[in-house]
């Protein structure tokens, strides 16, 4: 049983009335890979913000390698000693990056701000290469790349702090086809070498098929079903996730049973 | 019997490009018929959609004919053409929040065209309303709501009916579902089935996702770089594609079923609008590619057996035997 990175348990978080969040708890293995998978409103992504420390829950904890960080940070260093523990990757690669900086420049920010003293061109140049990015890259602005490429400097930004753990939120939804295959294998690559862990929040569930080894659905703020992604999605237990499943459209495919099932569900 | 629409050879060009954005797009849907356009971003798929309505960008030249049901939309007077837009030909787009003023209630909303063109009074035109509203699943008390009050699958049921209120012989669906969850899809696109059904509409469903366009469409064209390069019904076209465009599309999609980690991403991206193409759109990115490609644009050509399934390829047979092979 290889050591858990992240754990998440009991996990709350409620918006006025709604219980955007309720009793979440699941556990991420040393360089594992979950997906966290769920419709608009699932709580997917609150789950995440809390995670990765852009929101805090009402009550629960997320502990990484054993020590909570859901307190408040106290002082400059232990906020950036957090950041260097979880890093996010956001869907749309057009607004996660500034448009007047290079990409060069965005990623010296970054290193400048948690390693003051090592080498930042040569780390560049390793970060660059380490996404499929040629040196070409350095000098260009967003919106001189494509989306498939911007994405990869947001991975490559992420990795630039040598974080545990990466949350990467519908990351490849906004991408072609082929390109989304790109950055899924050059994600499988990144992992394999550092044994970094991986959070996918995603409602794609062929991405979640190919991307990780385990799986939590979530339905208005509950896990209703988790286990290995393969279990689960050859046969799922839960009538949402048998939902889901069906959803997803294929040769044969009947959209109306699907709507029926929906409303009587 | 005329066709519903059918583009013939039709070619757009826009300011400071070095190429046609769209170069020699033949395209028909029969009365009644789904036809699904599958593309990548910049393929040329929303424009070839938009040109049925005449939305073309600023500067945009055209050649080749848009018939909507036998009558040359690039040649229309702005009467006939307002006409055609409030009547015959509607479209459904991808975010029902952006074309949904937010101000004003969805009652005005839906009955704004028909009342603008005189086809129907305020009253009949408000009842039809309500029944369409019905149709799509909602109750005609939505007609008094306004769109912020609404979720993203309501508002693109009031899309959908506001389609349909000029009784249209083609509708246009420009990414319908993206913007929805994958159950809200599923009904938003039975919804779309039923209606056209109904109503015996033809559909252009524009979409990026193969597996979407195979699960509802009768034909699919599949687009690169401004060409169709490979059209044909939609099972022959997926069991057996004859492009290699639509064989690496394919191979690219994430599957539920196969384990397979690694997916067969396509290298490169497809080409610029500033750089001229000689040849195939393809052959930079494909593995069948020879030297012929690169200085000779491939003719759509008929699979054996098949004269309804055309792939613009010199090397369809070769591809054909390379899948026998493995």
């Amino acid at each position: 049983m290889p050591d858990t990175v992240l754990e998440v348990t009991a996990l709350q978080r409620t918006f006025g009335t709604v219980r955007a969040v309720d009793e979440v708890s699941f556990a991420l293995a040393q360089g594992g890979s979950l997906g966290i998978v769920g419709e608009s409103g699932s709580g997917k992504t609150t789950t995440a913000r809390i995670i990765v420390g852009l929101d805090r829950p009402d009550a629960g904890k997320v502990l990484l390698h054993g020590r909570d960080r859901t307190e408040r940070a106290r002082g400059r260093a232990q906020r950036l000693a957090r950041a260097r523990q979880i890093q996010m990757v956001f869907q749309d690669p057009y607004l996660s990056l500034d448009p007047r900086t290079s990409v060069q420049a965005a990623l010296r920010e970054t290193l400048r701000l948690h390693f003051p003293d090592i080498d930042h061109a040569r780390r560049i140049a390793e970060l660059l290469d380490q996404v499929g990015l040629g040196s070409w890259a350095a000098d260009a602005l967003p919106r001189r790349l494509s989306g498939g490429q911007r994405q990869r400097v947001a991975i490559a930004r992420a990795l630039a702090v040598e974080p545990a753990v990466m949350v990467l939120d519908e990351a490849v939804a906004a991408l072609d086809v082929s390109v989304q295959a790109q950055v899924l294998n050059l994600l499988a690559d990144i992992r394999e070498q550092t044994g970094i862990g991986y959070l996918f929040i995603t409602h794609d569930l062929g991405v979640v098929r190919c991307v990780t080894d385990d799986v939590v659905v979530m339905r208005h703020g509950r896990i209703v079903e988790s286990g290995a992604t393969a279990e689960v999605l050859a046969a799922p237990r839960h009538p949402y996730t048998r939902l889901l499943l069906d959803s997803v459209p294929r040769p044969g495919w009947d959209p109306r049973q699907i709507a029926a099932a929906r409303r009587a569900l | 019997m005329t066709r519903t629409l059918d583009i013939k050879s039709l070619r757009l060009r826009l300011p400071d490009t070095a190429r046609p954005v769209l170069d020699g797009v033949d395209l028909h849907i029969a009365a009644g018929e789904t036809v699904a356009l599958v593309g990548e971003s910049g393929s040329g798929k929303t424009l070839t959609s938009r040109t049925v309505l005449r939305l073309l960008p600023k500067g945009a030249e055209t050649e080749g004919e848009v018939d909507v049901a036998g009558e040359n939309v690039l040649a229309m007077t702005p009467q006939q053409l307002h006409a055609l837009r409030t009547g015959r030909v509607a479209m459904i787009f991808q975010d029902p929040r952006a074309a949904i003023n937010p101000l004003r209630r969805v009652g005005d909303f839906l009955t704004e065209g028909v009342r603008l063109t005189g086809t129907l009074s305020e009253q009949d035109a408000t009842r039809r309303a309500g029944e369409l509203l019905e149709a799509v699943g909602l109750s005609g008390a939505v007609l008094r709501h306004y769109p912020g009050q609404m979720s993203g699958g309501m508002l693109q049921r009031v899309m959908i009916a506001a389609a349909l209120m000029g009784d249209p012989v083609l509708l246009l669906a420009d990414e319908p579902t993206t913007a929805l969850d994958v159950t809200s899809q599923a009904e938003v696109v039975a919804l779309i089935g039923e209606l056209k059904e109904r109503f015996g509409t033809g559909l252009l469903f524009v979409t990026h996702d193969l597996g979407l366009a195979a699960a509802i469409s009768d034909r699919v064209y599949v687009m690169y770089a401004g060409r169709i390069v490979e059209t044909g019904p939609a099972e022959a076209l997926f069991a057996d594609p004859r492009h290699p465009y639509t064989r690496a599309l394919l191979d690219a999609s994430p599957r539920l079923i196969e384990p397979g980690r690694r997916l067969a991403a396509i290298d490169g991206q497809p080409p610029d609008l500033r750089q001229e193409l000689t040849g195939c759109p393809f052959a930079p990115r494909c593995r069948f590619a020879t030297g012929l490609c690169t200085t000779q644009a491939p003719q759509p050509q008929a699979a054996p057996g098949a004269p309804g399934h055309l792939a613009a390829c010199h090397h369809s047979d070769r591809l054909a035997e390379g899948a026998a092979d493995a």
